[in-house]
């Protein structure tokens, strides 16, 4: 029987032929990632080792990203501990204030993430890079310790579910969409503990920032990775971005799936996820059969939805128009380069004139740090990746998870709706 | 490993970690600290009640959500000995066994405890018995190189050890 891409990168990580399901391996690590949170935790750990230093200071990554500009004194506490580290071990790749963005979406960019890697990060999302063709898994501080420490982790080796995706989407449907499709369709554990494999002609129509979105929302199935075949595309981006040597694993032709999925991208509407689930997913057309849904604040960003891309079509929506009086409109673009590209192009200028404010790079209210915290019974329209109970704020207010596109005309409306409404 | 004995109180499907400990504490990394939030945005008078020893009992997805390790640390910090569910989300699986939470795997028990049930988990033989109920159900055992990171009480210690 054949390995999946996943199982692939993983026998060769642990210098095994081959690798089955349910295996346990120890794996070399290509990188080991923290941020302002997870890292201080890690740091503690690392400190009661008895070892000398990281394995390797140039496959490391710390990126304070969650509450920078520190919103508190706790919170400079963390990114001095961070900053510290990462100047005692001389971290090569610590990104500080001014040169930071979301580290999900800055990683590639900088080119420290490519195809045949594999990649443990002490933040759930770290599954995004598997739109480049790598394995990369969320872990908590104790495995980032010891990754930093040895340069390997431990992994019981995954199975996989199959995502044939054919065809192209429509205008206004994007990579949040079929993320949110896919989970709406399996549930928030429907992939538990296994990597998510997506297949098919349909890739080609997807640019690499959706298939960022894709990726990095495979956790919120419950999945251990979520990958992509690398294609002229994903090459072309790891070209541009990195020096570094790239590795391309394709899954055997008998390779072995838990379940396989086919999914027409052409059928695909946009798709909202409702309080307090990911996979509590309706169609737009299913929301314009229910009352209007009011919402108080919009954001688009995170490392799901902050890349240009998604700017660029938020800007296309709210060009011209503005944002409902009263309601907040939060712009963040995810890192310093589509930032300043945003403002080159002149997307910037273009949410402003609508009324919406736009901020430094930070995780910031997708996790209800700080930069658009809900009061009481307030609903949000988010682009980012999680709506549970109390994650952006008050224990009853709302998130509604959407893609930019239906987030700006949202933030039009003043209430759920689509880009379809605004003519 | 000594057998956990405790009160249960028990939770539903999809438990995620931003109830378990909510993000706006994370400025904190302080095990005490955290334990004073623990459960609070689900049960907020959790902390209030538990007492050390407790056993808190799920049923789907315990966990799911962000990669904290704040969350099992808030949870063993507040007291609570041993965590039984139908299924976990697994950076919670793997952040417990490296912080030496024991956590077990048991549909059946999910199922057949209630709230306010004393339980005593026996690690050594997975065996989880609802001692108000006088039912007995098999749980999940774990893998040797699980048990030797909990032997170790947690995975620093074992790569220490080695």
């Amino acid at each position: 029987m054949g390995m999946t891409m996943t199982q692939k990168i993983l026998a060769h990580a642990a210098g095994l032929d081959k690798v089955v399901a349910g295996q346990l391996i120890e794996a070399k690590l290509d990188l080991v990632l923290g941020n302002d949170i997870t890292s201080p935790v890690a740091i503690k750990e690392m400190d009661k080792m008895k070892v000398n230093g990281v394995f390797d200071k140039d496959k490391i990554a710390l990126v304070p990203d969650h509450f920078v500009p520190n919103k508190d004194i706790k919170s400079a506490e963390h990114c001095k501990c961070v900053r510290e580290f990462a100047r005692r071990n001389e971290i090569t790749n610590y990104f500080e204030v001014g040169e930071m963005g979301i580290e999900h979406a800055l990683l590639p960019e900088k080119g420290l993430t490519v195809a045949g890697d594999v990649i443990i990060g002490a933040d759930s999302h770290t599954c995004t890079y598997g739109a480049l063709g790598a394995f990369s898994t969320g872990v908590g501080s104790t495995d980032m310790a010891a990754g930093m420490a040895t340069g390997k982790a431990w992994f019981k080796v995954p199975s996989a579910i199959k995502f044939v995706l054919t065809g192209k989407t429509s205008k206004w449907v994007s990579g949040k969409d079929v993320i949110l499709h896919i989970i709406g369709m399996i549930g928030v554990d429907g992939a538990l503990y296994k990597s998510m494999e997506f297949v098919g002609d349909g890739i080609a129509n997807l640019s690499m920032d959706d298939r960022f979105t894709i990726a990095n929302m495979a956790i919120e199935a419950g999945g251990k990775n979520g990958i992509f075949p690398v294609d002229a595309l994903a090459e072309s981006y790891m070209k541009e971005h990195s020096n570094r040597k790239y590795t391309i694993y394709e899954a055997d032709e008998d390779a072995e799936y838990d379940k396989t999925y086919t999914i027409d991208l052409s059928q695909l509407r946009p798709t909202v996820s409702f309080p307090h689930l990911p996979e509590n997913t309706h169609t737009i057309d299913e929301i314009h059969e229910m009352d209007d849904i009011k919402i108080d604040q919009v954001v688009i960003g995170s490392c799901t939805n902050g890349r240009l891309d998604d700017l660029r079509i938020a800007a296309e929506i709210l060009k011209g128009r503005k944002v409902q009086k009263g309601l907040r409109c939060i712009v963040i673009p995810a890192t310093q380069k589509i930032y300043l590209q945003a403002m080159e192009e002149g997307l910037l200028r273009t949410f402003i004139e609508a009324g919406a404010v736009v901020s430094t790079p930070t995780c910031g209210p997708c996790l209800g740090g700080y930069m658009g915290i809900l009061a009481e019974g307030e609903r949000c329209v988010s682009t980012t990746n999680r709506n549970f109970v109390g994650r952006m704020g008050h224990v009853t207010s709302e998130i509604y998870l959407a893609s930019p596109a239906v987030a700006a005309a949202s933030a039009i409306l003043g209430k759920i709706g689509c880009p379809c409404e605004l003519d | 490993m000594k057998n956990a004995i405790g009160t249960v109180f028990k939770f539903g499907d999809n438990v995620d970690t931003d109830v378990i400990i909510p993000a706006r504490y994370l400025n904190s990394s302080d095990p005490a600290e955290l334990a004073t939030h623990c459960m609070e945005d689900i049960d907020k008078d959790f902390v209030k009640n538990v007492k050390k020893g407790d056993i808190i009992v799920a049923t789907k997805n315990f966990g799911c959500g962000s990669s904290r390790e704040h969350a099992p640390i808030a949870i063993k910090a507040a007291g609570v000995s041993c965590v039984i569910a139908e299924t976990f989300a697994r950076i919670f699986y793997r952040n417990s066994i490296n912080i030496g939470l024991p956590i077990v795997e048991c549909p059946e028990a999910a199922k057949g405890i209630d709230a306010g049930d004393q339980v005593e988990v026996n690690f050594d033989t997975g065996v989880i018995t609802n001692l108000t109920k006088g039912t007995t159900f098999q749980g999940q055992a774990f893998p040797e190189f699980m048990q030797k990171i909990i032997a170790a009480e947690g995975l620093v210690n074992y790569i220490n050890n080695q």
